[in-house]
């Protein structure tokens, strides 16, 4: 007991929790801040919560070194959590960005809703420097509990209120198999520290065949594929997507998905290595699903923000791909593939954003006849996106895709990686429609109440720059990924 | 090793037995002035019988939703005080760091507003 303290020095290391300890820090001086500014006035927290990033951001590039250990191993600062909080950080700047001159419009400026982002991204960063069960838990908490707030703040709106409550229900829900499989693991095991339930395994190989391993493995993965949004536990996606406001879905899409499948190959690949041949065929098999799931009923789709929504979906099924193959260039292909996404979506719903009258009643196909004509930059910005979540040659969404199939192709999963192509070629289908929509189409209106915001834009112009910079030279960005990777 | 139990047992049966004592008493010599309100069941003050689908006001969660945060922050500043000469500075600037947090959040609810029952 008297070398009580000695403990509590030794294991703590807050450099091991910088970036999010000053998103916090930002995060709770906004939220004061907030309550002292006129009601209404947001944009000044707005520019406050960039800062803030950017504050961070330069905290989490230093992460980029040795590793940094803390807190008795329930954290680690390493490349791979560094490389995990650029994209989060990315997806929260250009989420923030865009949405100002959105809650004006649509007649919320709400002054808890930049706190809140800054809570989520510092959720997703525990998430993704968690070597323990535990703090992963933690972190995916403050993430979720953040977003569901986000995800039904549109109070007056029906749809943002499903939107709150569906995502609240269900993520309670799944969250509640995830600490049970957390349970099981730690009933085998004896503890909830990933890198010791992997070395207890390794030396108890007995254990691997046990029930309670498999089961707890299991109710791991469904808890982080429900929020990875993987078929079929994606139910809630399309509707929490196309309810929640605009800026949020695009966040929600990005980096939180990331967040949880950082979180999940670190689970995986450190924890429950032994179990490698179970996980692998189990997620091949859902890959495919929500590859194929996402890709055939966005087909189908006539709003445009909710076929982003199973997109979305599909997308998620081709980093799991990568996690199948569970090699070093699938894996740092998931790293390369959700920064990717990160700018191509989140380019893609800052058109939406712009585009979007109040209420968001147009965000229809027949709503973007012509648009492309008569909004010329949007339309040009939207095309790009479109290609590169096709994932056409020269942009980032072909980069990735290259990557993460190449990595399936050399752990020999030969037909997944086919599968995986012959569902983006699926794809093509209804992304090509919206600019068929655009260009080809007599225009219905005159888009006259779409204005160029200048954050919206400049997180347009980012994300171009970002869709093409990985597009053509992918090469560095791809050496970081694999020098981010722990095994 | 159950001998260190024994206080708890001996505070159980003390509290049991005034439980019993006090019940007992009561009936045998308490006085009686029965009325209708009195014999009514006690349901916290609110009247026992009506719909049951009335509405409760939100200002009751938020209540209970800030009692829960205080009420979780004494949980811990207990331990915490019975610990801090062997926790020293470091369990000092710790708990200051835990207090400032809840500062926080105390200051956002009362400029918000939720702290006004009207």
């Amino acid at each position: 007991m008297d070398n009580l303290m000695q403990i509590a020095m030794q294991n703590v290391n807050y450099g091991s929790i910088m970036p999010s300890l000053v998103l916090c820090i930002f995060g709770m001086a906004l939220l004061l801040i907030n309550v002292f500014l006129p009601r209404g006035k947001t944009t000044p927290a707005s520019w406050i919560a960039l800062i803030g990033l950017v504050v961070t951001a330069v905290f989490a590039a230093r992460g980029w070194g040795d590793p940094q250990f803390g807190f008795a191993g329930h954290v680690a600062l390493d490349k791979f959590a560094s490389f995990s909080n650029i994209i989060f950080l990315f997806s929260a700047g250009l989420t923030i960005l865009m949405s100002d001159e959105y809650l004006q419009r649509e007649g919320y400026p709400i002054g808890e809703y930049y706190p809140l982002i800054l809570f989520a991204t510092a959720g997703a960063m525990w998430m993704a420097s968690g070597t323990d069960m535990m703090t992963i838990f933690l972190g995916l908490e403050v993430l979720s509990i953040s977003l569901y707030i986000l995800a039904g703040m549109f109070r007056g709106q029906l749809r943002s209120n499903e939107a709150g409550l569906k995502y609240f229900l269900l993520g309670a829900f799944s969250t509640g198999f995830l600490v049970y499989g957390i349970a099981l693991i730690y009933g085998v095991s004896g503890t909830t520290n990933v890198a010791d339930i992997g070395m207890y395994l390794k030396s108890h190989p007995a254990m691997l065949g046990n029930p309670m391993t498999i089961a707890g493995m299991l109710l791991i993965s469904v808890g982080f594929l429900f929020k990875i949004g993987a078929a079929p536990f994606h139910m809630w996606a399309p509707d929490v997507y196309q309810g929640a406001p605009t800026p949020i879905t695009a966040f929600m899409s990005a980096g939180p998905k990331a967040a949880a499948l950082v979180a999940f190959v670190r689970i995986l690949i450190l924890g429950l290595d032994g179990l490698q041949g179970d996980w692998t065929s189990l997620l091949w098999v859902l890959a495919v699903l929500t590859m194929t799931v996402g890709n055939i009923i966005a087909i189908n789709q006539t709003n445009i923000k909710r076929m982003l929504a199973y997109s979305s979906i599909s997308h998620a099924g081709y980093a799991l791909v990568g996690l199948v193959a569970a090699n070093q260039i699938g894996v740092s292909g998931i790293l390369f593939y959700m920064l990717a996404y990160t700018f191509m979506n989140l380019g893609a719903f800052a058109v939406l954003v712009l585009a979007g009258k109040k209420g968001e009643e147009n965000l229809t196909l027949e709503g973007f006849a012509g648009f492309g004509f008569k909004r010329p930059f949007l339309g040009v910005a939207m095309s790009i996106f479109l290609i590169s979540l096709m994932g056409i040659p020269t942009t980032a969404g072909f980069a990735g895709k290259f990557y993460i199939f190449a990595g399936a192709i050399k752990a020999g999963y030969i037909w997944l990686a086919v599968l995986g192509v012959l569902n983006s070629a699926v794809s093509l289908y209804y992304y090509l429609r919206v600019m068929v929509y655009m260009y080809f189409k007599e225009p219905a209106e005159d888009y006259g109440w779409v204005t160029l915001h200048a954050g919206a834009v400049i997180s347009i112009i980012i994300s171009v720059v970002g869709v093409f910079y990985l597009g053509l030279i992918p090469g560095k960005v791809m050496e970081m990924a694999r020098m981010a990777l722990f095994f | 090793m159950l001998d260190s139990y024994l206080p708890i047992i001996v505070l159980i049966g003390i509290a049991v037995g005034f439980a019993i004592c006090t019940t007992i008493f009561s009936r045998l010599i308490g006085q009686k002035k029965p009325t209708e309100v009195k014999l009514a069941p006690y349901e916290c003050g609110m009247p026992p019988v009506g719909s049951a689908r009335e509405r409760m006001s939100m200002k009751f969660y938020i209540i209970a939703m800030l009692f829960i945060v205080f009420d979780i922050e004494a949980v811990f500043l207990y331990p915490w005080a019975v610990m801090f000469k062997k926790l020293g500075l470091f369990g000092f600037v710790e708990m200051g760091v835990f207090i400032a947090i809840l500062l926080v959040g105390y200051i956002y609810v009362w400029k918000k507003g939720a702290l006004e029952w009207e």
